[in-house]
């Protein structure tokens, strides 16, 4: 799960930020993370990184380079390849009142800590009746990218479903480095799911502290023909797929990043189906039981009356992911599919 | 690996008698504080699981003597025993088995989620090996904090078999925590018997494995266990990283109270019942010449009445407020955390 020999090379130019016409700073996904997490460190002796090869390698996405150098080895911690057992460590030391903050290397290897995020971590609060909490960060990336079979999956709808985690997948700079402060000042365990191919994606970032609320959905485009729900990259493919309806076909769409999955807000997207009497859902993960039902299934539930057509669903095709670069081009969803959709549901 | 003696003469001369017979008095009330439960498993007024201490009470009573209130607690679901010897209420831990709002854990946990926070008693739980790195993850905080203090984790001898417990007690070593890793050979993981499920027959060679200094102790004797528990913490206090104690115990009931135990016989539970780790200590102290008969039989009616009351107090406390459903789902405020939350 290295990251490629031109992601790396090119990391230097992302480290520079950019000003843009209008002032306002840029930076990538990755520098959002980073700021998060130093700023974070800088404000709170408790705060520790922990995860594997997160120390001299820097991190398999490179989000802590040079973060051991700087901080050393107790606050940057590089454990062994012991993912049940890394996620309890960090959930039993957020018990005993420090903030460690964990990097999964990738949600796939989240399904070997699953006991650790679902049984410990998610009841503690609640099963002790609110004496105490365990409030763990988890840091993981979902993404692909001619990895195959184990390592191109992203099961973030397996972990919305539990009550007592929390659960965002940001798709912007601003919300990633919003996110991860209140993560590791919240109260509650945090599954922080990151994306492989955005992090060199830049969006406007304030110099200044901030930290956002771990809830509620967000609306990245106004519409009035239909609604695109996502979340991740799958946002980003939606605003996309979303320019050029509205370029080629004159087609409006109202594009709707939910942002965080638990707790799921689907207020904002009821509020928007009502409007457009129509709506597609895409994701990047197998449709059946997945998070683009669950959303599917409360628009009809609050909003049946204002359909005026099927809620469509983009999700990738239920198989295994193969390696081949055409085939994987199959699997996943990209903007000619969600075009389609759209078209589709407005037929 | 070290085996320490039974019945540390030297040691009962030193101790005061208080201190004894409050070890006694511990005992008898986790004893005591059981036999009622079962009982009232049997009227219908505990549901679900119940698993009985019955027989291991030295275990609990002997290392929870040697730890202090910095230290932190961890243990499976067998956890009466822990609850009642770290200071819990009797009467809020009977409460919790009857599932009321006046329980350990308002009636969220029950019997397999014991706890008690003003001693850093952060629970039962329930996944067989689960609470290990939650241990040690404690450690690492202590740890980080410079304080002087260990973690403690309880388990049987089955979690030694599961990789919650390896990769815990790698990092524990690999990192130097204050840790005591305490395992209950009870010979038994649920109905199958340790040489059915474990390759080598002392838990603690799994530990040297993993580079863990170790120690083999009779947990039937309840100031065996007290010293050893000294010695371990001691080991970890001084900076030398973790520490496995092996309890060599057994269970005189069945895993639950909805065992058939059709898997050992009536002649090896006797066998083990001539060590019942009660008797076994008031004969050391009369022996001794430490206590009198009338010395136990003033504590024997002083815990009847205790374990009589809870069970009363547990009787007529009320279930929880089912508008309470909601609280603590999330610990921090918010709406998210209360009300019928649509997750």
């Amino acid at each position: 799960m290295a990251s490629t020999l031109a992601d790396l090379q090119s990391l230097e130019e992302d480290q520079l930020q950019q000003i843009d016409e209008e002032g306002i700073r840029e930076i990538t996904y990755r520098q959002a993370l980073q700021e998060a997490l130093t700023e974070e460190m800088q404000r709170d002796d408790n705060v520790i990184l922990m995860g594997e090869d997160i120390g001299a390698y820097g991190g398999s996405y490179v989000v802590t380079r040079g973060f051991q150098e700087d901080w050393g080895r107790d606050r940057v911690i590089d454990t062994p390849i012991s993912e049940l057992g890394m996620v309890g460590v960090a959930t039993g030391a957020a018990m005993a009142g420090i903030k460690p903050v964990l990097e999964l290397m990738t949600i796939n290897f989240a399904l070997l800590a699953i006991d650790q995020i679902v049984n410990h971590a998610a009841k503690i609060s609640y099963m002790f009746g609110g004496q105490f909490n365990a409030p763990t960060v988890v840091r993981t990336a979902a993404g692909w990218g001619q990895l195959s079979a184990t390592h191109s999956q992203t099961f973030e709808g397996w972990f919305a479903h539990i009550p007592g985690l929390r659960v965002v997948m940001p798709s912007t700079p601003l919300d990633a480095k919003g996110f991860l402060k209140s993560a590791i000042r919240g109260e509650d365990p945090v599954l922080f799911i990151e994306h492989s191919l955005i992090y060199r994606n830049r969006g406007p970032v304030p110099s200044e502290d901030y930290t956002l609320p771990l809830e509620g959905s967000e609306v990245r485009r106004e519409g009035d023909d239909i609604t695109l729900i996502s979340w991740s990259r799958g946002a980003i493919l939606a605003l996309g797929a979303a320019d050029e309806l509205e370029e080629e076909h004159g087609i409006s769409c109202e594009v709707i990043d939910m942002r965080v999955l638990r707790p799921l807000d689907t207020e904002t997207v009821i509020e928007s189906v009502k409007k457009t009497n129509r709506a597609v859902i895409v994701e990047e993960s197998w449709r059946t039981m997945g998070l683009g039902a669950e959303i599917a299934a409360r628009i009809q539930e609050e909003a049946f009356d204002w359909l005026d057509a099927p809620v469509g669903r983009v999700g990738a095709l239920e198989v295994p992911m193969p390696y081949a670069r055409n085939l994987e081009r199959l699997v996943i969803p990209g903007k000619d599919e969600v075009i389609e959709a759209v078209r589709q549901a407005l037929a | 690996m070290a085996t320490s003696a039974t019945s540390d003469v030297g040691l009962l001369e030193q101790m005061d008698t208080d201190q004894l017979l409050g070890f006694y008095r511990q005992m008898y009330l986790i004893r005591r504080f059981e036999e009622r439960a079962a009982e009232q498993y049997a009227y219908g007024k505990i549901g679900g699981f119940l698993h009985l201490y019955i027989g291991e009470e030295a275990v609990a009573v002997g290392a929870i003597a040697a730890m202090t209130e910095r230290d932190h607690l961890f243990t499976h679901y067998r956890d009466h025993g822990y609850a009642l010897a770290i200071g819990a209420d009797p009467n809020a831990a009977m409460a919790e088995l009857f599932g009321k709002e006046t329980g350990t854990t308002k009636g969220r946990g029950g019997s397999m989620h014991m706890v008690h926070p003003p001693r850093n008693f952060w629970g039962g739980y329930a996944i067989v090996g689960g609470h290990i790195p939650l241990a040690v993850g404690a450690g690492l905080a202590l740890k980080h904090k410079g304080e002087d203090a260990v973690s403690v984790a309880i388990f049987g001898d089955g979690s030694t078999n599961a990789g919650a417990f390896h990769e815990a007690a790698n990092m524990a070593s690999l990192w130097k925590l204050p840790v005591v890793f305490l395992c209950e050979n009870n010979l038994y993981g649920m109905g199958t018997a340790v040489e059915y499920a474990s390759a080598v027959p002392q838990m603690s060679t799994k530990a040297e494995g993993h580079g863990i200094e170790t120690e083999i102790v009779d947990g039937q004797d309840v100031l065996a266990m007290y010293d050893a528990m000294q010695r371990a913490i001691t080991h970890c206090k001084e900076g030398n990283g973790p520490f496995f104690l092996e309890a060599m115990t057994y269970r005189f009931r069945g895993h639950s109270m909805a065992d058939p135990e059709s898997y050992r016989d009536r002649q090896e539970i006797d066998h083990h019942r001539e060590r019942d780790p009660i008797p076994l200590f008031k004969e050391q102290l009369i022996e001794a010449e430490k206590a009198s008969n009338e010395a136990f039989e003033r504590i024997d009616a002083e815990i009847e009445e205790i374990v009589e009351q809870a069970v009363n107090f547990a009787d007529e406390s009320e279930f929880p407020d089912p508008t309470t459903l909601f609280d603590w789902v999330y610990y921090s405020e918010g709406e998210v955390g209360k009300g019928p939350d649509r997750g």
